[in-house]
């Protein structure tokens, strides 16, 4: 199947300018493809960098060196050199994130969370708003909390917001941060499919996993981070 | 089982970016004296982007906003914009009668201070209809209308159309600037701290007015501002200045979540969070 | 016969030059307000400084001046003027509109249509049209400069959101020549259709402003206003009491302490003219209004 992501030799560290220039290495010549219709699923312990890998895909963070493909044919845009206008348009139509907390606006409703990218890449209101609506009462969001912000909302109801946002437009690949990480075992259920469904319809997946049991069900290949960690 | 939609795309231009920048910022430079204002300032900006400007007092945005809006002399670089027609002008090649002509239809400038953007004397309605007048609406009922569909969509009471802006607060006259600035359906706007010395509640009310209204009218737009939030939530894209310097500009989340300069990360992690 | 110490008109030939540069500029565009040097004149500002100025700088040893004040002949300020003039230029001045070839006015037009032997000289206390609404000098210049007008329809638009209709009934501004935006002087609105393709030539002195514009004859004059609220002539809805004319503004004269009004003809020279006519004229058996 088409080559949907490709990364190549990345290498990430922070630099602490207020703590004297003290260098942090996180990763070291990262490697990976991920094709259409495959789920990859980055494994390794807590704090070994497997978010930080998600975002520079997302461009939410910069690498060092490296190459960040990502196909979207006829196009394939290198991520760590694109200017910023591409992978904003990246992000309307190609690139999804799901992270790991719900950082939404105060006092935008749940609904308008969630139809928000649809809305970004051209969909009409009221449509986005329906195509969200179907989600969230997928995810058993119910009806009454879709028109309230999602500030007050549990974990777990915030996180299937968070969810509806990341699958609420066709986006071919989809980065996932612990997407069923707060959820009881019906709704870890519902995202399973979700992913999966998404999966047989040719998107390409990259997830973090720590629950074995959705990590069994999502997982076509497992990637072990632990060999690109560059911390000492 | 989900069915898969098919999602009708409305054919807004947030879509579709075009192809040619809208407004580009070219070496903008000034000096007051021997004092630098802002120097070497460079950037490209497309419909449907906003771009945020942050610093502290004296890092040369407001110097900045008002050369871009040809409120202040440059004393080198250009600006160029793509006008309704297709052809990039530079500003400064503009006859004054064109540029006051572009500043009151295809622009739209919002003054941080309320008062100095409207007419105090001239009731709600009156402030927003000007630009209409000014562009030869000849028709009163039809000025109305629009002046109420307008101030309704910026949450004024329509039946306060006829008050003049002295009895609205400050939150109101902000709203009310807004909506005399993008009556003629303007395509770029500059905004100079737009929540300034509001409340804060009146602030968050403010802000996800601008969100929507930027997302629904696929407006590009240059926001000046000191506070992160405010740029983290309107822009997709982020300048840093210090001292009439960009520092460094980028997507507006990839330099505020993963700053490199010293002064960034300074500016970061200043904020308090809460 | 007292010693001649006044130059002609009052004023020295070298300012009278200087107006005429200033009128010449002014009738060369139309609604223009030309900067003038305004001379000190022998009564104060408010006082007609800048129509007199006007009236000397175009008046002739032959020419026949009337001067009127709110349409009256007889008022202290048309008479004082009218004396000024007489003194100082020595020059014939009538009552009778047809007869004189400058005609000095202050808030009026006479109601006789005027002729192209004629001149009819405005008295201007504040020149700017825009000036309610943008006290900066160096803005409104730019204004009439780049033709933004705006506002003006701006000031209109309050009228109609505050009162239901456009509530300027004088000095209600108007485009000349599809060009300039003009404030006729504090004339009636009632008046204001006169300023359209005029036979004579319409100048106009505010000496207080330092300011000169003009009309030149049959010259294109239209009021501002709003396509669903169009400029309508204001005209109390009486016959004149003492001439019966329908056509002619009124003024509204208070009789008597419980509010009993009559109106009559404000252009006092049309009134008695009417009034004369009826008297000789052979009486038909019709509803004439008595007279006096």
């Amino acid at each position: 199947m088409a080559q949907v992501l490709e990364v190549a030799n990345v290498s990430k560290s922070f630099t602490m300018h207020l703590r004297g220039g003290v260098v942090l290495p996180v990763m070291r010549d990262v490697s990976f493809g991920v094709a259409a219709g495959e789920c990859v699923v980055l494994a390794g312990p807590s704090g070994i960098g497997k978010s930080s890998i998600l975002k520079m895909i997302f461009g939410s963070y910069r690498c060092d060196h490296g190459l960040i493909r990502v196909h979207h044919a006829p196009h394939a845009t290198d991520i760590a050199q694109a200017p910023p206008r591409e992978i904003i348009a990246l992000r309307q139509r190609v690139i999804a994130y799901v992270s790991q907390f719900l950082r939404a606006i105060p006092r935008v409703a749940a609904l308008d969370v969630a139809a928000e990218p649809l809305i970004a890449s051209g969909t009409a209101r009221e449509a986005a708003r329906e195509r969200a609506a179907s989600l969230l009462a997928y995810l058993n969001v119910p009806e009454r909390l879709r028109g309230l912000p999602p500030a007050t909302f549990s974990g777990g109801e915030q996180q299937r917001v968070n969810i509806a946002r990341g699958f609420v437009g066709e986006h071919p690949l989809l980065l996932l941060d612990e997407p069923t990480a707060s959820l009881d075992a019906e709704n870890r259920a519902a995202v399973v499919q979700l992913i999966n469904e998404r999966k047989r319809r040719g998107a390409a997946i990259v997830a973090i996993v720590h629950d074995l049991d959705v990590r069994d069900a999502i997982a076509d290949r497992l990637i072990d981070v632990t060999a690109f960690s560059a911390a000492a | 089982m989900l069915d898969a939609h098919v999602i009708e795309s409305a054919g807004a231009d947030a879509a579709v970016l075009a192809d040619q920048p809208l407004l580009i910022s070219e070496g903008l430079t000034k000096w007051y004296g021997r004092q630098l204002g802002c120097r070497d300032v460079s950037f490209e900006l497309y419909a449907g982007e906003v771009l945020a400007i942050v610093g502290e007092s004296g890092s040369g945005k407001s110097t900045l906003l008002q050369m871009l809006a040809g409120q202040m002399a440059i004393t080198a670089g250009r600006v160029l914009y793509r006008m309704r027609d297709g052809a990039t002008r530079d500003l400064a090649t503009l006859t004054e009668a064109e540029r006051r002509f572009l500043f009151r239809t295809d622009w739209g400038y919002v003054q941080q201070d309320a008062t100095l953007g409207l007419r105090m004397g001239v009731s709600a309605g009156g402030n927003v209809g000007e630009r209409l007048m000014a562009v030869g609406w000849r028709h009163y009922g039809k000025i109305r209308h629009e002046a109420e569909s307008w101030l309704d969509r910026v949450e004024i009471d329509s039946a306060r159309i006829d008050e003049s802006p002295r009895s609205f607060s400050g939150g109101m006259r902000q709203r009310l600037q807004i909506a005399r600035n993008l009556v003629t359906a303007p395509r770029l706007v500059l905004m100079d701290e737009p929540t300034g010395g509001l409340d804060v509640s009146v602030q968050a009310r403010l802000l996800d007015l601008l969100r929507r209204l930027v997302q629904d009218l696929s407006l590009a737009a240059v926001v000046v501002t000191h506070d992160l939030a405010v740029a983290r939530l309107l822009s997709q894209r982020i300048m840093v200045m210090k001292g009439g310097r960009v520092i460094e500009q980028g997507l507006t989340d990839q330099v505020l979540d993963d700053p490199q300069e010293p002064y960034t990360q300074l500016l970061v992690s200043s904020v308090v969070p809460v | 016969m007292s010693e001649r110490t006044y130059n002609f008109a009052y004023l020295d030939e070298q300012t009278k030059r200087m107006i005429r540069r200033a009128l010449l500029k002014a009738v060369a565009i139309p609604g223009y307000q030309v900067p003038f040097a305004s001379r000190e004149m022998p009564m104060p500002y408010g006082w007609g400084t800048g129509g007199v100025q006007v009236t000397a700088a175009v008046l002739g040893p032959d020419d026949v001046l009337k001067v009127i004040d709110q349409g009256s002949d007889d008022t202290t300020n048309a008479v004082s003027i009218r004396k000024f003039f007489a003194k100082t230029a020595g020059v014939r001045t009538t009552t009778h509109t047809e007869e004189a070839t400058v005609i000095q006015t202050r808030h009026r037009i006479p109601e006789q249509t005027l002729t192209a032997d004629q001149i009819l000289v405005f008295q201007v206390p504040i020149p700017e049209p825009l000036r309610f609404l943008e006290p900066r000098e160096t803005e409104t210049r730019r204004m009439h400069a780049l033709a933004e007008y705006g506002v003006m329809h701006v000031k209109l638009y309050e009228d109609i959101a505050r009162h239901g209709h456009i509530a300027t009934t004088y000095a209600y501004p108007a485009s000349v020549a599809d060009r300039y935006v003009m404030d006729p002087s504090p004339i009636p609105k009632f008046d204001n259709p006169k300023l359209d393709d005029c036979a004579a030539l319409q100048l106009f002195g505010a000496g207080r402003e330092k300011r000169i514009y003009a009309i030149p004859p049959h010259t294109k004059v239209v009021s501002l206003d709003f396509e669903d609220h169009p400029f309508e002539r204001y005209r109390h809805d009486a016959p004149c009491a003492l001439c019966g004319a329908t056509d002619s503004f009124l003024d509204e004269v208070i009789t008597d302490d419980r509010g009993a009004r009559m109106f009559v003809c404000s252009d006092s020279d049309y009134c008695e003219r009417r009034r004369e006519s009826a008297a000789s004229a052979p009486k038909p058996v019709s509803a004439e209004a008595p007279h006096a």
